[in-house]
Formats: structure tokens, sequence, C-alpha cells
């Protein structure tokens, strides 16, 4: 976990990791560049974040010290706070994901699980590094919703899921998190053995997008 | 398919949920005590209610969390969704024809 192969000398630039390191769809690069239509509908793997699974109890001691690494904690399905580079997802009433850039993992000199395990201290809870759990698939473009919407039963219409929600739910039959982060913009994040399967899947939901229009 | 409103996460489609069987069957106080036909009974006996039953189920894809929910056997109609541990409410439904508790 916190303890992988930060400080040896050979590690320094974590130089070593990122070329030992391969993303869960990092075979489908080709495919997704191909298939994209700049503007329309875009998908690329953003791959290697840091992520921090959490179950703490949000209004206790225990998760004050954790939300005050963190940048707080979201109170509600759906919420998203976001606080420098990190963002913290809502996935149940005492269960949350930090999400941060590669750089906060220990492999690459950071300190964000050392900093919220020590935050949690002896308190109920985990921290998990769970950075290699999901991948990210960020699906972009006026047609992304339509795209998701071939997969996913929830409204994804403005009115109802707006920018800034996070929910974990089914897309392509498989679970995974949605989270909108800007108006033409999705996350999607699936458990790394689903990223080739959704990877392929939104590929497919693309397709007609990339075509010409059918008059 | 069912429209289930997880007290959580709201409105959400039956396939993100799983079924727990039958709410409100306690645990032998002395397990020890039962002979095998009242431990069979507590394992594998359950009600087979026609009309209003409660149940338990887990909102698997989403929160992960347990609850329970008055369901109509007959027209599927959800009548209630409450937390775990809380007692059945009682409805003012009307019991389908022909059914017996």
């Amino acid at each position: 976990m916190v303890e992988t192969a930060a400080a040896t000398p050979s590690n320094q630039n974590g130089s070593v990791v990122r070329a030992a390191r391969r993303s869960p769809a990092a075979h489908l690069a080709g495919t997704f560049e191909a298939a994209s239509l700049a503007g329309v509908a875009e998908i690329k793997e953003i791959p290697f974040q840091t992520m921090a699974g959490i179950r703490v109890q949000r209004d206790g001691d225990a998760g004050a010290r954790v939300a005050a690494v963190s940048g707080g904690l979201p109170a509600a399905c759906g919420e998203v706070v976001q606080n420098g580079g990190l963002s913290t997802l809502w996935l149940g009433p005492a269960e949350f994901l930090v999400i941060a850039p590669e750089n906060a993992h220990a492999s690459l000199g950071g300190d964000l699980l050392q900093a919220l395990t020590e935050a949690l201290g002896d308190g109920q809870g985990q921290v998990v590094d769970l950075s290699a759990n999901r991948t990210i698939f960020e699906l972009s473009g006026t047609k992304a919703r339509e795209v998701l919407e071939k997969g996913c039963s929830l409204d994804l219409h403005p009115r109802a899921f707006k920018a800034g929600t996070a929910v974990s739910t089914e897309i392509g039959h498989i679970p995974a998190i949605l989270w909108k982060s800007g108006e033409d913009t999705f996350q999607v994040l699936p458990r790394a053995s689903f990223a080739d399967f959704l990877g392929r899947w939104l590929v497919d939901g693309m397709r007609e997008f990339a075509s010409p229009e059918v008059p | 398919m069912l429209l289930i409103s997880c007290p959580n996460c709201g409105p959400r489609d039956e396939t993100e949920f799983h079924y727990g069987g039958q709410a409100h069957v306690a645990y032998p106080e002395d397990p020890y005590a039962l002979n095998d036909r009242e431990w069979a009974e507590y394992l594998f006996y359950r009600d087979n209610t026609k009309g209003a039953y409660a149940e338990r189920w887990v909102h698997s894809t989403g929160c992960r969390q347990w609850f329970n929910m008055l369901r109509d056997t007959v027209s599927y109609e959800i009548q209630a969704v409450y937390p775990m541990g809380a007692a059945a409410p009682t409805t003012t439904a009307q019991a389908p024809e022909g059914a017996s508790k």
C-alpha cells in the first residue's frame, strides 16, 4: 500500500514506476483516437490517477480529521467536493473516493495516502489505496450524453444531472462511477478489469456520430 | 423492471439492487436450544405471502446500503421503503382478493 518502492535510490523521480506500469486500457489508445471526433464525441483514458477509498462516519471526530486533509467530505448522493487538486466523491453514507493527480501517490513521491491514514489515526474506518482499482475514461463533446444514454438508465438530461455530480451506477450493464465534470464532459470510472469492455462499448456508441449524417 | 427508490440515492433500476429475502426474520436468541426442525425453519422456511410482503434489498451498485421494502407480490407495487431495524409500516392498501396472510 503506502509502503511501495517509494524511496529506493533507483526510483528517485519515479522513473522505474513510470516505465513498469501499464494502464488497463492502454491497448485501446489507438481505437479511442480513431473513434473520436473533435467537439462531437471524444474519448480518452486518463490513467494512473491516485485514488483513495475512505470509510469513515463524516460527522465524527475521525471524519472531521479526514475531511481536513481531503478538503471536505460530501454529504449526499451525487455530491463532489473539490479542493485544490483533490476531488472527493460520495459513494455511500460513510464511504468516499478521493481522486488526485498521479503525483500524489507514494510511488511518485506523494503523501496523500500517508496523510489520510494519519488523519484517520485510530478512529473507526479505513483508508485504502485504490489507485489501481479503477481507470478513468473522459468522454466529452456535444454528443457525449447521447453516447452514455445508450447504456445508462439514469436521467442524464442537464436539468436532472448537473455538472459536478458523480453517481455510482450501471453503464453498459456493468457497475461504474459516472462523474459529470463539465457541461459536456463526463468521467467514467470502470474497474480495471471492465475497462476493455466499457471502452469498446463507448467506442461502439460513438460510431454513429463519427460518420457523416444520413440526410 | 421495478423502479426502486433507494433511501440514499433515489429512484434506480432494479438491476442495481440485490434481493435479501424476507425481512424481520429474527436470529434465534439461543440457537443451541433449537432442535433440528426449529433450526431448519429458521434457516429455510419463509412466508409465501400473496399481497404486501416485507423484504430486504441492498443497493449493491450504488451506496451499498441495506433497507427494507414493503412490496405487493401480486401487483409489484412498492408500498413503503423503510430503514433496517424499523418495524414494518402497516399498510392501508387493500389486500387483493383471495389473499391470505
